[in-house]
């Protein structure tokens, strides 16, 4: 009797450490996912800026001013255009 | 000596024992009383204090959605920023402390100083809205009392050449004006919160319960083309500095599907900085202002009179005279150009003309056409404040109004409202509805007059950009183009003001299979020039081509250079 007693004593503590194990490893995992999520935010929040400036340096004005005065290009003549018509699915 | 005391045992009085059990049942008593009143009584207040050492809420911000153009470039845009505030009473610093701050703040030291003296408050705003990287030199001079809270900044990537259209919202980041107030609903997020457990070190180890998930707003795509909108800027501000203009304001219109590809609007203000705002910047004049048309109706009298049968495009109005006398009123035709038929009427812009046909037409039937054109309800695009224009009921029409209606005055449209009532002469007779937001699927018009008639009319409005007519400068290489101009005095005090106008252009292309509709619009040219024809044809013009070029659209006409045409060849108008 007092062997079985033992025997499941020692089992209720190695239970009782296993659970404070995994409760630990529970919210290790827990704060690191906290962690990621704080860092897709921030990510989300720098694509916004990032998108903000690419708008701003892709204004059609700034584009265009930088195309026909540092880069001296300028739109095509128009009869020198081709439409290319689409052709026939096969 | 008794026995009893020498072998060691002292008979002590029953009572005494008796004292000690019921002292320490009535102790047993308060306890168990005590611990009921905890556990059954109090137990909901003490929970909540227990779970306060370590449980907190948090809360979640939702973001705002942006707004896109129709190929995705933002429009419209919230990134954080930081608010700084202080409670007066904590804060310590040294003077050059403050002079440090105040200098990253760009405040007035003593301004600051004068805040945080005042004890009374308990929460002052020092600044909102500043950029992370200044608030964080902020948070490195490490002063008690000053704190900083997220919060969101809506950028306007555009600037100026979307201000009207897209709007902008306060600093709460509710919606004030344009798109931003009118989708509202679907934009703004909705901040939530949760309840989480925090450790010693202030980290989050465990998920309770998420009290309200957070929102963020959906993204809205417009219709708008950012680069006809650049073009359509750029073409108007031009025309408007030449012409030495009050304002101007333009919009293009997908003639399949509705959809508005550009909206501007001069004088235009920067969105991301609207400290000198006038009312004058804010006017929407597409979409919430109203003005006389002016020549740009005559197009519909005639096409009423075709649909009714009245005339063919090749009958003959009137005797070549230049005057038509109604009552007591009579109107002119200040070019006198002799014997018109139908046709040369609208290419020739002639007042007398268009006032004989309307004359022979119901003016029941005349109301109707107008208003199923759209004139006289908003036309529902879905923006704040959109307006009606004013279209009398037809009972209230005497007979002169009749006439003068026929082209343009007496009624009063928005921008919006004819270019889209334009769309009945590019879609064969059926008028398209518009809207702001993009969508593929051609759009489905309601039939205001037959296809016919429609084509005839387009035919007559060709004409009118041929030399001859009132508008050769709205010509472009390689595609054709059928318009109209308008030139109408402004109204003022009741009446028409002598020398000030509207000078305006609508006009479809390519003419062989119309996929644009562009209006035009120049308040008060004063720098001498102000026919339609010559102030707002260049800019309409100008716009189509970019357009007609940026889609790709397919030429119809053959790739010579337009001659512009010389003096005497262009046929002036009135109205």
């Amino acid at each position: 009797m007092a062997k079985l007693n033992l025997l499941l004593l020692l089992v209720l503590v190695v239970c009782a450490l296993g659970l404070v194990t995994s409760q630990h490893k529970a919210r290790k995992l827990f704060s690191d996912l906290e962690r990621e999520q704080a860092r897709a935010r921030d990510l989300e929040v720098d694509y916004g800026k990032l998108q903000l400036e690419a708008s701003t340096w892709g204004l059609h004005a700034r584009v265009e001013k930088v195309a026909s005065g540092t880069l001296g290009m300028r739109t095509p003549d128009a009869r020198r255009v081709r439409i290319v018509e689409r052709g026939a699915p096969r | 000596m008794s026995a009893a005391a020498a072998s060691g045992i002292v008979r002590l009085p029953v009572w005494r024992a008796r004292v000690v059990m019921c002292a320490m049942l009535a102790a047993f008593g308060v306890l168990a009383g005590r611990s009921v009143y905890l556990q059954a009584m109090h137990t909901g207040f003490l929970q909540e204090k227990g779970e306060a050492r370590y449980s907190r809420v948090l809360d979640m911000p939702g973001t705002r959605g942006r707004i896109l153009d129709r190929h995705g470039e933002a429009l419209a845009i919230s990134t954080p920023v930081q608010s700084v505030w202080a409670i007066p009473e904590d804060v310590i610093a040294t003077p050059a402390q403050l002079k440090k701050l105040a200098a990253l703040l760009g405040a007035d030291t003593r301004d600051l100083q004068k805040r945080l003296a005042d004890s009374s408050r308990d929460f002052v705003y020092l600044k909102r809205q500043i950029a992370p990287e200044q608030a964080e030199q902020v948070a490195r001079l490490g002063l008690p009392g000053i704190h900083q809270h997220r919060e969101f900044r809506r950028y306007y990537p555009g600037g100026e050449l979307t201000a009207h259209l897209v709007g902008f919202t306060g600093l709460d980041e509710a919606g004030q004006e344009g798109i931003e107030l009118a989708h509202q609903a679907s934009l703004g997020g909705a901040p939530g919160s949760r309840r989480v457990i925090k450790d010693r070190l202030g980290r989050v180890v465990e998920d309770i319960e998420s009290i309200r998930a957070a929102q963020d707003g959906k993204d809205l795509q417009l219709s708008i083309d950012s680069k006809i909108q650049s073009l359509a800027y750029g073409a108007l501000k031009a025309a408007v500095a030449e012409h030495r203009a009050k304002a101007g304001a333009a919009v293009a219109i997908d003639v399949r599907t509705g959809e508005v590809l550009a909206l501007v609007n001069l004088p235009s203000f920067n969105p991301n900085n609207r400290a000198k705002l006038s009312g004058v910047q804010l006017r929407n004049r597409v979409l919430t202002d109203s003005f006389e048309p002016g020549s740009t109706l005559k197009p519909f009298t005639v096409a009423l009179a075709l649909e009714l049968g009245k005339v063919t495009p090749r009958s003959m109005v009137g005797s070549g005279r230049d005057t038509l006398r109604i009552a007591n009123y009579t109107i002119h035709d200040p070019h006198p150009e002799g014997a018109l038929n139908v046709a040369q009427v609208i290419q020739k812009s002639s007042n007398v003309g268009a006032a004989k046909i309307a004359l022979s037409l119901p003016r029941e039937d005349m109301w109707d056409l107008f208003n199923r054109a759209g004139f006289g309800a908003a036309p529902q695009l879905g923006f704040p404040g959109e307006a009606g224009g004013r279209l009398r009921p037809a009972r209230s029409w005497r007979q002169v109004e009749q006439a003068t209606m026929a082209y343009g005055h007496g009624i009063s449209v928005s921008l919006a409202q004819l270019a889209r009532a334009y769309t009945l002469f590019a879609r064969d007779g059926e008028l398209v509805p518009l809207t702001l937001v993009r969508s593929d699927a051609t759009a489905a018009g309601t039939r205001v007059v037959s296809p016919q008639t429609a084509r005839a009319v387009r035919a007559m409005l060709e004409l009118a950009v041929q030399p001859g007519g009132t508008a050769p400068r709205a010509r472009i290489m390689g595609w054709r183009v059928a318009g109209k101009t308008g030139t109408a005095h402004k109204q003022e005090n009741g009446g028409y003001a002598r020398d000030k106008y509207i000078a305006s252009f609508v006009g479809l292309a390519p003419a062989s299979e119309p996929r644009i509709v562009i209006a035009v619009m120049i308040d008060e040219p004063s720098a001498g020039k102000y026919f339609g024809g010559v102030v707002a044809a260049p800019v309409f013009a100008q716009i189509m081509q970019g357009t007609l070029r940026l889609l790709s659209v397919p030429h119809d006409a053959p790739l010579e250079p337009v001659p512009l045409p010389g003096e005497g060849e262009e046929a002036r108008e009135s109205t």
